[in-house]
């Protein structure tokens, strides 16, 4: 399956369900990312991770570990 | 109870009480801005998520006749228990029982935003929402309609605009109305039926006397842990509301967490489909992100913080920090030590009168009041960086090396500001998520020279290093860092092991910084380094001149035999092995336990200029540096610290550790520097 960590910069994705566990993972939900929201990754750090996600408007950054446990549609 | 003595009860309500009122919130939408607005006072603000770390109180000014207590939580973005700024938050409205919330929340990032008040509204509170930063989004060319939002939501809302103090008297005035009316309780069902039907459910197995039965029935729901503990249910409560909760499982998807998110963000989504309405689409690239495109692009990103700190650094050290200090010294000693003398002899003062001013008080505090315009100027440009946004692209830079010594990219913001400051760059180590990741940022802060050690260097370096201070200062700060990046490489493969922080952070837009933000940064810390020049150093300073003009019977001697050459004799050998084992030099160190700047008072009331100059060579002048780099910072900050740790064993772990690993690194700077001396005569 798909997954947030697959996309390319400037592509947009719908999330499907989260598969990581644990305090991380509430946090990312209250964060605003929950099934159905669409995601568009904007950029990448110098060294190829964390990632800049646009979610709901504004700007939140995650690790590629977290990224590669966002599973989306499609 | 009839209607008049309801009505007579309201009324001793306003007349006597205090309406106590909660300032809730998510992280950098202005709430403190909001709260120095409200309370005329002058808290610390900047723009990065979580600066504030602790509940602060203060009292509604203006003449409005009511009593009103006010207190600024920490910035939250749910009411779950992970992280300390939320369980503070919950406990406070928990606990506390304010009398009205107002709910603070950031205009142009409105759905998640509201994400909070779908949660703070289960609390049966009066709840007000104040619409923050309105003019930025109108000017942005976006419109909210904030009678209908009002009308949906079912709160009421105040547009405001905390920086430019406007609609705040209409939000106090809205916060006493709400106070009045105390039986008001807004709690709505925001969920879908079956949802709300178990939640019903559950309600209806609470105590009696629970409070925030919906928020409570939500946790329980949610599977919170520190909830299901409170309401103390019996085997047959537990029973009947688990067996309610694996009936609606079985109807959904997703685990009960993330279907009340997911419930919770659709009836937002409901609500801000018809009442906001942005110009651009919400994947439109903004001129934050433009900017992020250039700074914090991927090749780029790197050199351009190599950069800005060296910019930093250059304007600081470099020809306008020389020009400002040059400055202070020729006003400090021509003009203000000279005139004092004048007045003295003139008055027909004694000759311990003159020795106590001259000597004692002007020497002292004069001496580190002439680095003052320097340590502003730091200060000003970290703050500058701070209130702009970028320390929050600074620890997105820097969070995939952090984490090679065991930390997050979060842990950079408070090391940067160790380079201030230790005393906020402790306290900001709060916003860490776990306490493994807090105990390592801590412990290796104050190895980022703040800004109390740059005299010491200073000083140093205009008697023994004058041509090559640059190169000095920029050594002594790398070192600092070095020595931090081995500590904490050191204790996470030792007693601080466990798993990697974890790194979720909000990018803020960019703004540029109100030069009002920026003065009260600087105001600040001009007032906390007057307040200690007038206190700490005058009193140390003079303390000290007392103990080197003086010995055991009182009898003014010279230095070499007052009281103060007793004790810092006794002390001194320890530190001849790194090359200073002059009981001056001693003393100096052990008054920079009280402040940093106490070293270079004590330096200059203890030597005369000639004395000074050849009580070192440049390798121990070299050392003496490193030593004050690394060593114990001073009182303030250790009880940051501890107050951080929240363990005395921890607090004595790191004022025994920097103390060991200052001694360790001047003695190894001085043993090899003088090898390498003596091989090269050879």
């Amino acid at each position: 399956m798909k997954t947030l960590d697959d996309l390319k910069i400037g592509e947009t994705g719908t999330v499907a369900r989260l598969g990581s566990s644990g305090a991380l993972r509430r946090r990312i939900i209250d964060m605003g990312i929950t099934p159905e929201t669409s995601v568009k990754k904007l950029k990448t750090a110098p060294f190829g991770d964390p990632v800049i996600l646009l979610v709901r408007g504004y700007r939140l950054s995650i690790r590629k570990s977290e990224a590669m446990k966002i599973f989306l549609k499609g | 109870m009839t209607k008049t003595e309801t009505q007579f009860q309201m009324s001793g309500n306003i007349k006597n009480k205090t309406i106590n009122v909660m300032l809730a919130g998510n992280p950098n939408c202005g709430k403190t801005t909001l709260f120095n607005q409200l309370t005329g006072s002058s808290q610390y603000v900047g723009n990065w998520p979580g600066v504030t770390v602790e509940k602060k109180s203060g009292r509604v000014r203006g003449k409005t006749g009511i009593d009103i207590k006010v207190v600024d939580l920490p910035g939250i973005y749910s009411l779950s228990p992970y992280t300390p700024e939320e369980i503070i938050t919950r406990n406070c409205v928990l606990n506390d029982s304010p009398d009205v919330i107002i709910n603070i929340i950031d205009a142009s990032n409105i759905e998640r935003n509201l994400y909070l008040t779908t949660q703070l509204a289960e609390l049966a509170k009066p709840i007000v929402i104040a619409l923050n930063m309105y003019d930025i989004l109108e000017k942005n060319g976006d419109k909210i309609d904030v009678d209908l939002l009002e009308k949906q939501l079912d709160i009421p809302i105040v547009p405001i605009s905390a920086s430019k103090n406007i609609g705040i008297d209409k939000l106090i005035k809205k916060v006493i109305e709400l106070n009045n009316k105390s039986n008001y309780i807004n709690v709505k069902n925001i969920y879908s039926y079956e949802i709300d039907r178990t939640l019903n459910k559950i309600e209806n197995e609470l105590d009696i006397n629970t409070c925030c039965r919906r928020w409570t029935a939500v946790k329980l729901f949610e599977g919170d842990s520190v909830t299901w503990e409170r309401c103390n249910f019996t085997k047959e409560q537990k029973n009947r509301i688990l067996a309610h909760l694996n009936q609606i499982q079985t109807l959904k998807n997703f685990d009960r967490e993330m279907l009340i998110a997911d419930e919770r963000y659709k009836y937002i989504c409901s609500i801000t489909k018809n009442t906001v309405f942005r110009k651009h689409p919400a994947d439109y690239i903004t001129i934050s992100d433009k900017i992020d495109n250039v700074i914090a692009n991927r090749f780029f990103a790197i050199p351009f913080f190599l950069f800005l700190m060296l910019a930093v650094f250059t304007v600081t050290f470099g020809t306008p920090g020389t020009l400002l200090r040059n400055g202070a010294e020729y006003f400090i000693n021509d003009i203000l030590g000279s005139t004092i003398q004048k007045f003295l002899i003139a008055v027909g003062a004694s000759y311990t009168a003159q020795s106590l001013v001259i000597d004692g008080m002007v020497a002292g505090v004069g001496s580190v009041i002439s680095f003052l315009p320097q340590i502003l100027l730091l200060f000003t440009l970290l703050s500058l960086l701070e209130d702009s946004g970028y320390m929050s692209r600074a620890a997105f830079i820097m969070d995939k090396p952090l984490r090679f010594i065991g930390l997050s990219g979060r842990a950079f913001v408070p090391m940067l500001m160790g380079f201030g400051c230790t005393v906020p760059a402790v306290l900001a180590a709060r916003t860490l998520e776990n306490q493994k990741d807090k105990r390592l940022t801590i412990l290796i802060t104050p190895f980022m020279s703040c800004s109390a050690k740059m005299p010491v260097y200073l000083l140093f370096i205009s008697y023994f290093f004058a041509d090559k201070g640059p190169l000095i200062i920029f050594a002594v700060y790398l070192l600092g860092i070095a020595v931090g990046v081995l500590t904490a490489l050191f204790f996470k493969s030792t007693i601080l092991k466990g798993e990697n922080a974890p790194f979720v952070m909000e990018l803020p837009p960019y703004r540029l910084p109100s030069p009002k933000s920026m003065s009260l940064h600087v105001w600040n810390r001009l007032k906390d380094f007057l307040v200690r020049a007038g206190t700490v150093l005058l009193g140390a300073s003079v303390i000290i001149w007392f103990l080197q003009s003086f010995n055991f019977s009182i009898k003014m001697v010279s230095a070499d035999e007052s009281m103060l050459a007793s004790i810092g004799k006794i002390i001194s050998p320890v530190f001849s092995v790194c090359g200073f084992g002059d009981w001056r030099a001693a003393v100096s160190l052990l008054t920079g336990i009280a402040a940093k700047e106490s070293i270079v008072s004590t330096l200059s009331v203890l030597y005369t200029d000639a004395g000074f100059a050849s009580a070192f060579t440049p390798l121990s002048a070299f050392s003496f540096i490193v030593f004050v780099l690394l060593y114990t910072p001073c009182i303030a900050a250790v009880s940051a610290i501890y107050k951080e740790m929240g363990s005395t064993k921890w607090t004595l772990v790191s004022v025994f550790y920097q103390l060991f690993a200052a001694w360790l690194a001047s003695a190894l700077v001085f043993q090899i520097g003088t090898l390498i001396i003596n091989l090269g005569m050879i």
